[in-house]
Order: structure tokens, then C-alpha cells, then sequence
């Protein structure tokens, strides 16, 4: 392994502007003449607009216009669109209301913005938009998920029945029945898999500019996927021809899920730079975050288990209603559905699965993908039915895993997902031993001498992730492809660009895509460049998320690099007067098989362009090559988190004093990069079992609107880490690279509850477990004997 | 406007700020310097620490006229122009304490301002309390925790620090 190839842990390239703060992000970026946009936005969970009065706020110092929806719907500026059609039990498709960028005569949830300030500086925005009169009449709000459909419920949108966007299903209700009526042991669970903030620490920004030269318009956001941005805002928006609109996404400070989605503000600095020929610049203060991002999770279920008496798993069933918020984000139908239910066999051999979604609006912030997306919510469902069954038949957790644990590969689920690779057992035992679970008992008993109550939970989660491909994803409703692009540029001294339609905000592809590069062409790392986040540079792509980029977006790299390379050595044929055949590449060196005749990498590059060894009739001169790469299956990442906590008998407060990760990613490209994915994801995950939970009180207020109310993880919440790796390569990509971004959001949280619960014997308690909710949990239940 | 004159990473700069103008506006809008960024507004992340005459403090809570005559330092000013990385900045780097970047330069700042308290050897707990006001959503803060351990390691030995307490 070199320095700097495959599988060494090779320091950032992107590091050195961010720790010297020269990094670009879309608010760093400034454009000659620059407005800002400041939005007014309504401050009722449900409210028709009776009247909006500009007046005052014009006359104000610095205003440029205030522009309004009913502006917006003249001017045929079209609304924002869910891509993934779900179609219900009937047939029936989704019910997708209509999302203009600006509410002109409703509005559906606190932070919907009805106006908007173009001003000269931002502080002279804000002091119009107060100036702003909006006359509302209110209606009452929908904010319980569970409640939206009942008879009586204030209606949100005009043609939709029971504020219900689609009733789907999945499985065999009939076969999952009839196991569960053979059964020895049924385990049921009323499970709330609470909403949360994504909170990138960088806040959506958006700056719009328009050349009236050329007719072009740019615009720089915080895009996870610029392409798909400008594809939507171009075909469904209608803002402008897709060829007239480029869209760049410079640093981006992370996105976890939720700057994939297309949003109203990007849409809205575009049309009022062209309208006022201005750029105009919008970034968003953290409590336009808390409203506006699209939040995560957000389902109330009911999900059951049946086991013979040995513990062996016979049918699962769920019964979900999720929270889809006031609109339908982009993605947001595939969440609950695609991303979720398919998921619900776990890492064991279930022979039947029935899953029910019921997906309703509510007057709340859209729910989308955070982080895991789907896969979070179907490894609490599982594994903390798994737990719960283990105590009630007495069987230990580890065990019960390992009688039901899918052995053989591939494995077709009953819900889609066939499984090409994986050894459970092994990243099982592997975890066992780095948590030293055989020394649990004698930590306990010492925890107990000391007041304190100690839990141990078993998180053995699976994740369906590359999130492609086309076909598959196609068969299930996504409205676009879900290959990747890569487009390798080698120049004439022999240095490399790779142009990605992957995205990267704090991912490391600069790093670890030249590691690839780096290793399969013999040249310097420092000799690789990755382009990546310019709709003008690179062709086309699906953008970053679903632990995709590594599974399809590096693979599509592999697959340009091999036509690169046959390319070279049609060059070095000419150079070296050789058969094409006999050319070998090694090591970044050409040779004739069996001679002493070579030439190096950089000598073919330059021959590659200064074309003098071979005829236009030969050869094409250059050396550049395009691959669009569509992988055959899902990627299944797969480990086993174990968590080990300790709760304070008298505050309810717990201490996480261990954490143990064992994943399988396949192969591994840069192991510091991997088990910095797997840290993060781990935060995030005890973020949403411990602290994080968004509220909103009846009215429709989020109460938890800024981060002194929302509780963000900070560094004494949280333990450091003890990661492990295991290893089966996935068959369906040329790297068998599997993904590592959501895994550790994915285990956590049922790690986490299950560890809480182990310590205080009872399994009434729901997630965030704060100290409160802990202490009162403890006090609702008689308080197991410490062993 | 009224107008302001601090020294930021040993320039002399002046500027004319409206009386509600904040430090990080004027670094950011006025010097161009970005690297301070603003992440909740309300004083809760960190992503906008800088040094106001040698101590850590969140710009986003400090008027720029409140530093009338200050010396600031931001993130740019650690390093000199081609010169070598601090070694706080150089340890987070080696030891992967960013993903995405936008945290990072408050995070650096910071980390030296827990050094100039508590010393050069610190320990992972000292260094998580100490975090307290600084909030990464990517890392789960353990390798940042790494890194301003070993960024302390590496700093020259200050013997000022106590008398600061």
C-alpha cells in the first residue's frame, strides 16, 4: 500500500483553506452591486392571507422592492415539486399539494414566507419587513401525526380528504396474519421516533445573479445536489431553460440530508435578480433554519413481533403514520416507504413482513431525509423489538440475534431488498469482545455500589445504501435516475482532473476519489484534482447523500479511468511502435510485454496531445473520458453497536460510558476519513435518543426554535469512540465499497434506548431520554434490583 | 455612522459601522474576512469565536464599537502568509478534527483559548467541559478532542496562563 493509494489514511487535501479560513461558502461568496433578501414570514401555523401591505416597507431606507406571491403567480414562477410518486393500497396516487415559493392565499406553517425585502444591506431588510402588514385570518392547526386523519381535524389543504397524502403498504398481510396467529410469543411496541432539526452548522444560503447580456442566470447555493436543483428549478419551477441556469454549490458547511431538497428562498432570490437586475443574496439566520430546513423523522408506529418458543423470528408487522409536515419536500414521499419498510427484515431471516404507512400533512416545517433517512426509524422498530423480546423470553440479546441472523447470501427479503453480502456473526462477535460484554455483570454490580444504574443495549442494524440503481429505483416511483457521472480530464503534462457529479460538504472526496486516482494510475496524489458542485464544469450528476458517493459515484471514476487507460495505451502503441495488445500499465509506467521499451505516464499524456506519433485516421487526439455508472444493486453496510450507559437513580441523567462500533463498509479508501463518518453519525444518533427532539405546542409553534431550546450534542455529552471494522466487499461495484455516512445515525438510537432501558427495567420510555423523561420513567416503574 | 478603529491580526483598520453593527458584520462584510462564520445567532455555537485582546469571545455578541481600539485576531491572522500552520491549526488537520469546515475555525480559536487557561497538558475531559461553548455537527467531536490535545502538546509553553484564571 502506498503512502497515499488505496486504504491508507491519508490526510485532507481540503483541510489546509478550512483551518486557515479561506474556505468558500455560498455567504463568503460577493457579488458587484449585491441586494438582500430578507423574507417576511408568517408567524400562525395555519392562516388565510387576507391581505399583504407593502406601502410602508417600500418607503423605507434601503428598499429595492418587496415582492409578494400573487407577483410570483403572475409572472408564472411554478411550485415546488415531490419527485418520488408513492401510490396507496388503492392504486390512488399521492395527494402532492401545491407548494408556491411564496404563499399568496394560505399559509401552512409558521416560517411559510409570504413576501419577501430586497434591500441594499441586510439590517435595512430586516427593518422593512417588519414595516410588512399581513392581515390574517386563523385557522386552527394540525400538529399531532396521529390525530391529522381523524373526523373533525381543521382540513389543511383544499382537496385533500383527511389531510392524507397516501395509505401504501408492503408485505403479505395475509401470510404475516397467519404467523402471527401460530406464534408462541408476541412482542408489541408503541413506538414515537421523534422529529428532528438536521442543524448543519453552515445555514442555507442562496445568491442569485442574472446577465441580461446573455440571458443567464447563477446561482451559488447550499446544494448537496446543484444538478438536481437546476434540473427541478429549470423543468418543474420553470424559472429558466435548463442551458440558461447554472448553478453552483461551493463549500458547503453540511448538509445531512437537508440541502438535497429544492426550497423556496433559492427559487425566489432567482426571480427577483432577473426581475430587478440585481444579485440577490439571502442566508439564513438559525431560527429561519429551525423553521424552514426540512426536518427528519417524525412517525408514530405500532409494530409487533412473533416468535416461535425457541426465538425464532416467524413475522414482523408495523403499523406507521408519518409526519410529512405542511408540503411535500422533495424526497419526502421515499422516506417512509422506500427508505423504511424495506428495511424492517434487519440483519435476520424473517419470513413474512406487513408494513402500513399512512403519510399526513400536519402544520409543521416539512419532513424529509436527515441523515439514515427511513433506515433510522426501521432499526429502532427492529431492534428494539428485538431487545424487548429477548427480556421477555428470558433469552440473552446477543443470542436471540444470533439464532436469526441471515447466514447465507444472497438473501431476498420478503420486502424487496435482496442482500448480496454480510456476515452478521462476524461484526457480532467482533463487538462483543472490543465492548468486553463478558465483564458487563461486574461493572453493574460496581455501578450499583455507587448509586448508579448500568445498561447495556445491542443495536444490529442493516442499511440499504449507493441509493440506486436507475431501474430499481424507477420500478418504485423516484422520478429521476440514480446513476453517477465522472468525467476524467488528464492533461497534456500527465496531471489529472476528475469532475464528479457527486457532492461533497465535509465528506473528504477531495481526499479520498484522488486516493483512487492516485493508486490506479501510478501518478502523484498532489497530481489529482476532483471538480466537483458546478453545474457549468461537470455534466451532469445526482449529488451526495444516501452513502452514495462512495458505492456509485467512485465506481463511475473507476469506470472512466479504465477507458483512460485504454486509451493511454493506444497511445503508447504508436509511441513505442508496438501492438496495442502487448502495451502493459504498471505502476504509472507503459511497457511492451517482454521487452525493455517503456514509456512513462507523463510522456503518453503529452504524446496523447501533441499527436505526433500517430494520424488523425489512427487515433483521436486527447485523453479524456466519461463514464455514467449505474451500479446492479443496493450497497448493505451492516455492523453492530453496542452501547453501555449509566443512569443517576436520583437525576435520571446517563452517562454514555462506552460506545462500541462494528461495521462492515466493504472496502475501505481512507479508514480516518470512514471513522469520522462513523463518529458523526454515532453523535447525531445519541442526539435524537438523548437530547434532540423538536416540539411544537398545539397552536403550531415550534417551541423549540433556536439552539438554546433545541439541545444540540456538544463534546461533554458524548464519549469518545471505540470503532472496528469487518469486511465482506459488496459484489455490486468494482471497488466493493459499501458506504459510510449514515451507518453510526442509523445504529445509535436503539442502541442508546435499549442500553437506558436495560438499566432501569422498564421499557416506557420514549426518545429524547432526557434526564427528565428518564427519572420520570423510573418513578412510573418499580425500579429493578441492581444485580 | 459612527466610526471604529481596532487592530485586526496586527492591521490597523477603521470603518464606519451603523451603532447595531456587529463584530463578526465588520469582519466579515467589512475586512472580507470570512473565515469567521455565523452559525445560531444566539451565542450558542461558536463558529464566530475570535480573540478580543487575547481572550476568546463570540462576535456575534459583541458590537463592533464595544472593540474600539482592541486588538482582534480571527482565524486568518494565526498563521502568517505562507508561513507555517500554527500548530493548533496543524493538529487538526493530522488528526481529522473537521469534515465540513465551518465549525472549525471557531473550534481552533477556541481550543487556544483553553490552552491559555488551562495549559498544555489537558486532559479529554478538561478538553470536552471546556468545549462547552463550541458546536460541531459533523465529528461527534472525537478527533477534535484529539486534535486540541495534541495542539496543545505542540504549542510553545505559555506562563501566563494560570494568572488568567
Amino acid at each position: 500500500m502506498s503512502a497515499t493509494g488505496i486504504g491508507a489514511a491519508v490526510r485532507r487535501k481540503e483541510d489546509f483553506r478550512f483551518i486557515t479560513g479561506s474556505g468558500q461558502y455560498t455567504d463568503d461568496v460577493v457579488r458587484p452591486g449585491e441586494t438582500r433578501a430578507v423574507f417576511v414570514r408568517s408567524p400562525h401555523a395555519h392562516a388565510k392571507i387576507r391581505s399583504i401591505d407593502v406601502g410602508a416597507a417600500r418607503k423605507m431606507p434601503g428598499v429595492v422592492d418587496v415582492l409578494t406571491g400573487a407577483q410570483l403567480a403572475t409572472d408564472k414562477i411554478g411550485n415546488l415539486i415531490c419527485g418520488w410518486m408513492i401510490h396507496s393500497k388503492d392504486g390512488t396516487p399521492m395527494k402532492m399539494a401545491s407548494h408556491p415559493a411564496l404563499a399568496a392565499a394560505k399559509v401552512n406553517c409558521v416560517g411559510d414566507a409570504v413576501a419577501v425585502v430586497i434591500a441594499e444591506t441586510y439590517e435595512q431588510g430586516r427593518d422593512a419587513a417588519e414595516k410588512v402588514k399581513v392581515d390574517y385570518e386563523v385557522l386552527a392547526a394540525v400538529v399531532d401525526p396521529a390525530k391529522a386523519q381523524a373526523p373533525g381535524v381543521p382540513q389543511i389543504h383544499p382537496d385533500i380528504a383527511n389531510n392524507t397524502i397516501y395509505q401504501w403498504h408492503l408485505g403479505d398481510a395475509k401470510a404475516t396474519a397467519a404467523a402471527f396467529a401460530a406464534a408462541a410469543h408476541v412482542t408489541k411496541l408503541d413506538i414515537v421516533n421523534n422529529r428532528l432539526v438536521p442543524n448543519a452548522m453552515e445555514p442555507r444560503a442562496a445568491l442569485a445573479e442574472y446577465d441580461a447580456g446573455t440571458d443567464n442566470l447563477t446561482l451559488w447555493n447550499t446544494s448537496q445536489n446543484p444538478h438536481v436543483a437546476r434540473l427541478v428549478i429549470a423543468a418543474f419551477v420553470g424559472m429558466a431553460p435548463e442551458h440558461k441556469l447554472r448553478v453552483i454549490a461551493p463549500d458547503v458547511g453540511g448538509g445531512f440530508g437537508s440541502k438535497i431538497f429544492i426550497y423556496p428562498e433559492e427559487v425566489v432570490c432567482l426571480w427577483a435578480a432577473r426581475k430587478l437586475r440585481r444579485p440577490v443574496k439571502w442566508t439564513a439566520d438559525r431560527s429561519e433554519s429551525f423553521l424552514t430546513d426540512a426536518h427528519g423523522r417524525d412517525h408514530v408506529t405500532h409494530a409487533e413481533l412473533a416468535l416461535d418458543a425457541q426465538g425464532k423470528i416467524l413475522a414482523l408487522r408495523a403499523k406507521t403514520i408519518a409526519n410529512l409536515g405542511a408540503y411535500m419536500s422533495t424526497f419526502s414521499s421515499s422516506v417512509p416507504t422506500y427508505l423504511y419498510a424495506t428495511l424492517l427484515s434487519g440483519q435476520y431471516d424473517i419470513p413474512s413482513i406487513y408494513c402500513e404507512v399512512d403519510a399526513v400533512y400536519t402544520n409543521t416545517a416539512p419532513v424529509d431525509a436527515y441523515r439514515g433517512a427511513g433506515r433510522p426509524e426501521a432499526t429502532f422498530v427492529v431492534e428494539r423489538l428485538m431487545e424487548v423480546s429477548a427480556r421477555q423470553m428470558k433469552i440473552e440479546p446477543a443470542d436471540l440475534r444470533k439464532r436469526n441472523f441471515i447466514k447465507t447470501f444472497p438473501h431476498q427479503t420478503p420486502v424487496i431488498m435482496a442482500y448480496d453480502a454480510g456476515d452478521y456473526h462476524a461484526s457480532l462477535k467482533k463487538a462483543l469482545e472490543i465492548a468486553d460484554v463478558k465483564g458487563f455483570n461486574k461493572r453493574r454490580r460496581d455501578s450499583a455500589r455507587h448509586g448508579k444504574l448500568r445498561g447495556l443495549g445491542f443495536s444490529t442494524y442493516i442499511e440499504a445504501c449507493g441509493i440506486a440503481p436507475s431501474q430499481a429505483v424507477g420500478s418504485l416511483g423516484c422520478g429521476v435516475g440514480l446513476w453517477e457521472s465522472a468525467e476524467v480530464r488528464v492533461n497534456p503534462t500527465g496531471s489529472v482532473e476528475v469532475l464528479t457529479g457527486t457532492h461533497a460538504h465535509g465528506q473528504g472526496h477531495e481526499t479520498t476519489f484522488a486516493q483512487l486516482v492516485s493508486e490506479r494510475l501510478g501518478i502523484p496524489f498532489e497530481n489529482v484534482s476532483i471538480v466537483h458542485g458546478d453545474t457549468d464544469k461537470v455534466q451532469f450528476g445526482m449529488g451526495t447523500y444516501g452513502s452514495r458517493s462512495g458505492a456509485v459515484g467512485m465506481s463511475a471514476i473507476v469506470k472512466a479511468l479504465d477507458k483512460i487507460e485504454a486509451k493511454a495505451k493506444k497511445v503508447a502503441a504508436h509511441m513505442l511502435e508496438a501492438a496495442e495488445g502487448d502495451i502493459e500499465f504498471k505502476d504509472g509506467k507503459f511497457t511492451v510485454a517482454g521487452t525493455d521499451k517503456s514509456a512513462t505516464w507523463g510522456d503518453v499524456a503529452l504524446n496523447a496531445y501533441i499527436a505526433h506519433k500517430f494520424t488523425g485516421a489512427e487515433l483521436e487526439p486527447g485523453l479524456k473520458e466519461t463514464s455514467f455508472y449505474d451500479p446492479t444493486n443496493f450497497t448493505f453496510p451492516a455492523g453492530c453497536h453496542i452501547c453501555e450507559v449509566e443512569v443517576d437513580i436520583d437525576t435520571g441523567k446517563t452517562d454514555i460510558v462506552n460506545w462500541t462500533a462494528v461495521d462492515d463498509f466493504g472496502a475501505i479508501i481512507n479508514p480516518m476519513i470512514v471513522e469520522g463518518q462513523v463518529h458523526g453519525g454515532i453523535a447525531q444518533g445519541v442526539g435524537q435518543a438523548l437530547l434532540e427532539g423538536a416540539v411544537y405546542d398545539k397552536s403550531g409553534q415550534l417551541v423549540t426554535g433556536s439552539m438554546m431550546d433545541y439541545t444540540m450534542p456538544r463534546a461533554h455529552d458524548l464519549p469518545s469512540f471505540h470503532v472496528g471494522l469487518t469486511e465482506t466487499k459488496a459484489p455490486s461495484n468494482p471497488l466493493g465499497v459499501k458506504g459510510c455516512g449514515e451507518a453510526g445515525a442509523i445504529a445509535a438510537p436503539a442502541a442508546v434506548i435499549n442500553a437506558i432501558t436495560d438499566a432501569i427495567g422498564t421499557e416506557d420510555l420514549a426518545m429524547p431520554a432526557t434526564a427528565n423523561a428518564v427519572w420520570s420513567a423510573l418513578k412510573r416503574a418499580t425500579p429493578r434490583q441492581a444485580a | 455612522m459612527p466610526a471604529v478603529s481596532m487592530t485586526v491580526n496586527g492591521k490597523a483598520v477603521t470603518g464606519d459601522v451603523e451603532a447595531r453593527t456587529l463584530l463578526v458584520q465588520f469582519l466579515r462584510e467589512h475586512l472580507r474576512l470570512t473565515g469567521t462564520h455565523v452559525g445560531c445567532d444566539t451565542s450558542q455555537c461558536g463558529a464566530c469565536v475570535v480573540h478580543v485582546d487575547g481572550i476568546a469571545a463570540k462576535s456575534c455578541t459583541l458590537l463592533a464599537l464595544q472593540c474600539e481600539g482592541a486588538k482582534v485576531t480571527t482565524i486568518e491572522g494565526l498563521a502568517e502568509p505562507n508561513g507555517p500552520l500554527h500548530p493548533m491549526q496543524e493538529a487538526f488537520r493530522e488528526n481529522h478534527g473537521l469534515q465540513c469546515g465551518y465549525c472549525t475555525p471557531g473550534m481552533i480559536m477556541s481550543a487556544l483559548d483553553i490552552v491559555r487557561r488551562h495549559g498544555n497538558e489537558l486532559d479529554e475531559h478538561t478538553i470536552r467541559e471546556q468545549l462547552d461553548g463550541n458546536i460541531c455537527r459533523c465529528t461527534g467531536y472525537h478527533n477534535i478532542v484529539k486534535a486540541i490535545a495534541a495542539g496543545a502538546k505542540n504549542m510553545p509553553k505559555a506562563s501566563t496562563r494560570q494568572a488568567a484564571e
